[in-house]
């Protein structure tokens, strides 16, 4: 028998689910345990921000959400191992790594309360993407702004996001597929949360790992414990190294666990068992880091209350400032359409105006 | 009159699709989250408990993919009844059925016939943005090869699915997001079975034709009711099928009302309203006493906002004050 090529996925994980090293040769960032906490506080300040959220959709006072209850390791390493000059082309749910990156409370629950002015991020990087509600099209995106990096010769990388249930959309393929035809800059992080609203994992694909999808598409691949964020984190620094110095893409199959219901107009309840939810709650990423860091003596309770505190605070600034903000005249819904608006549209944006006025 | 039942929209589809199931057994659905879930708008509900996975099949997140496979199924024997969850992401398929399931009959000879039903929810007025909430019905409607039909009334809903599984050509079947909770009558028992060739008239009336079909019609009715109190009688017409479109019926209307207003969820340029126009204009244009009118949706994408989403599509009062317009009052 003659061998044409093999392959194989490597599994990376640092921390077990109770924050024990499972490994001695942690990445060099570690070290700083004043970045680790950054990044602890972050994953926690996410938390707090999504349980306001779902609170806020509760009391009617937000549309139907998105909960990232679960996802706080794998979004916010994505968000803090990029560059400010690096693109992210979100799904809908990575707010950790938008909040990383700048991208206010405010806007979210604005976006969600049903105005798309909560994509015009103010401080978050004006080139990042807006949201993106149709699964998989960001990941073509994403390819060709890696493609317009390399043809300017710049060193910047273009991360997308996509879910398990996405990773089956043609867009996904094909944008790895041309990454890895075009050695583009791209970085591909698969969140495999286990569920695509109600279809679990297994129904997606064959394949033993999402990770072998960069494989066929000629890119590096990995799969990580996805609710360890030194994992998340140290396969992102490489994989955004690799890229930014011309040596390919990768796809990064984090692997996660969705906590929360798909949105707030769902109950998981429905399609899966509680046991099985109760069984990931043991892997919480946010548990794990702080163990961790409380084994080293970089964190404790009283900080933990006194953050938690911060946090609240914060997001209720957030919040208020949210519901102040005013809703869009009716005129908006031309504005935002063209450059400039052809004559015939002016004409129906006037029209508009004027039976506003009428009623 | 014989008996009947108050169903909602979405146990009707609910009934019909386990009607086509018992009745047939090389029918089976499949979609994104139709099986536990019960699909995007609970319509296949309990299906699954009741005929198993082989027959109920969530698959993976693709709409090519599954749509395609649907097609491939039914040239293979089948009779798959394939549910998008919404037109929008039906976008994706596009090539699967307008390049596909539409020419593969013409381009084989008359070899090969594509029996599938493709389902999908279509249209805005839940406040899901711009990317959940078009009405591109008149897409498929402009395609020849395929029949694509909107079931506006509790009893199209429950009839319409086995009519469009008896065809041998490919069906697509348009749910109007805001129709599934609506409530009206079925037959009690016997044949639900309707045709998918005739538009209907839902209220006779003789000043002005009202055209529209599926979630604009009970806006139409609404509408008709106002005016039938400032003494304009409205006739509602519910196109039902979108192509064929039944000219008859609708030109038949506008010659005995002489005034025709189309109420249309799509986008006016190049819209089934335009088309319904052209046809009066070039077959009944000396019986009309008035210009025709459309009441369309602004030309935007469908926005986020509810008072901006309301205001971008056709309303009740839009309606009345078009047809006040042409009444000239
Ligand atoms: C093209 C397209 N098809 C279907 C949907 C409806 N939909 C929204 S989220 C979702 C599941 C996505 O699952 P996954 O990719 O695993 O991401 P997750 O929500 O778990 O983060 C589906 C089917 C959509 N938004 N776009
Ligand atoms: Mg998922």
């Amino acid at each position: 028998m003659s061998i044409a090529a093999t392959f194989e996925i490597e599994y990376l994980q640092y921390l077990d689910p109770e924050g024990k090293p499972v490994r001695k040769d942690f990445p060099e960032f570690t070290r700083d345990l004043d970045h680790m906490v950054e990044l602890y506080k972050l994953m926690v300040s996410t938390r707090v921000f999504d349980t306001k959220s779902i609170a806020l959709q509760r009391t009617g006072k937000l549309g139907t959400y998105a909960s990232c209850l679960g996802h706080e390791a794998a979004h916010v390493g994505i968000g803090s191992a990029m560059r400010r000059e690096d693109v992210l082309a979100p799904s809908y749910r990575e707010y950790g790594a938008q909040l990383y990156r700048g991208v206010q409370p405010r806007e979210v629950y604005l976006y969600w309360g049903g105005d798309e002015r909560g994509n015009d991020f103010q401080n978050a990087p004006k080139h990042d993407f807006a949201w993106s509600v149709p699964i998989g099209t960001q990941c073509l995106h994403a390819a060709g702004a890696a493609l317009a990096f390399k043809i300017r010769g710049e060193q910047r990388v273009a991360v997308c996001t996509i879910g398990d249930g996405g990773s089956s959309k043609g867009d996904f393929y094909g944008a790895i597929n041309i990454a890895g035809a075009q050695n583009l800059p791209l970085v591909a992080v698969i969140v495999n949360n286990q569920w695509a609203i109600s279809v679990p994992r297994r129904i997606q694909t064959g394949a033993k790992t999402l990770a072998q999808k960069g494989l066929a598409a000629g890119l590096f691949a990995i799969q990580v414990d996805g609710n360890d964020i030194i994992a998340v984190r140290k396969a992102m620094d490489d994989a955004l190294a690799r890229a930014r110095s011309g040596q390919g893409g990768t796809v990064i199959e984090a692997v996660t666990y969705r906590l929360g219901d798909h949105t707030t107009a769902d109950d998981a309840r429905r399609y899966r068992s509680e046991a099985e939810v109760k069984e990931a709650w043991t892997r919480d990423p946010v548990k794990r880091l702080r163990a961790w860091l409380e084994s080293k003596k970089a964190w404790d309770a009283k900080k933990e209350e006194a953050w938690k505190a911060e946090c609240e605070a914060w997001m209720d600034e957030e919040v208020n400032a949210y519901l102040k903000t005013r809703a869009q005249p009716v005129e908006a819904m031309f504005d935002y359409l063209y450059a400039e608006l052809p004559a015939d549209l002016a004409q129906q944006r006037e029209q508009a105006i004027a039976l506003e006025r009428g009623h | 009159m014989s008996a009947t039942r108050r169903i909602t929209y979405r146990e009707a589809v609910r009934e019909a699709l386990r009607e086509a199931l018992l009745r047939d057994p090389r029918v089976f659905l499949m979609g994104e989250d139709v099986g536990r879930y019960g699909g995007a708008y609970a319509c296949s509900s309990g299906l699954l408990a009741e005929f198993g996975e082989e027959r109920i099949r969530d698959t993976p997140l693709s709409e090519s993919a599954f749509v395609g496979a649907g097609i491939g199924a039914a040239i293979g024997g089948m009779r798959p009844i394939v549910e998008v969850m919404t037109i929008n992401f039906s976008l994706l398929a596009l090539d699967q059925i307008v390049n596909n399931a539409a020419t593969l009959r013409h381009m084989s000879g008359g070899q090969i016939a594509v029996p599938v039903v493709i389902r999908m929810a279509t249209g805005a007025g839940r406040q899901l943005a711009a990317q959940h909430s078009h009405s591109l019905e008149c897409w498929y409607a402009h395609v020849p090869g395929i029949r694509a039909v909107a079931p506006a009334t509790i009893a199209d809903a429950r009839g319409m699915l086995w009519t469009a599984l008896q065809e041998p050509n490919p069906v697509v079947i348009f749910e109007h997001a805001t129709l599934y909770s609506d409530e009206g009558e079925v037959p009690a028992g016997g044949e639900f079975a309707v045709d998918i060739d005739r538009a209907a008239i839902r209220r006779a009336g003789a000043d002005l034709s009202l055209i529209t079909y599926g979630g604009s019609l009970k806006k139409a009715l609404a509408a008709a009711e106002t005016l039938a109190g400032e003494r304009i009688d409205c006739e509602v017409i519910d196109l039902r099928t979108l192509r064929p479109l039944d000219e008859e019926t609708l030109l038949a209307s506008v010659r005995r009302t002489h005034r025709a207003l189309i109420v249309d969820e799509g986008w006016r340029s190049g819209s089934l309203a335009g088309e319904i126009a052209a046809r009066i204009a070039e077959q009944a244009f000396f019986d009309l006493d008035a210009p025709v009118r459309r009441v369309c949706s602004a030309e935007v994408p469908i926005p986020y906002p509810r008072h901006l989403e309301e205001a971008a599509t056709p309303q009740v009062d839009t309606i009345v004050a078009a047809a006040r317009g042409l009444m000239r009052r």
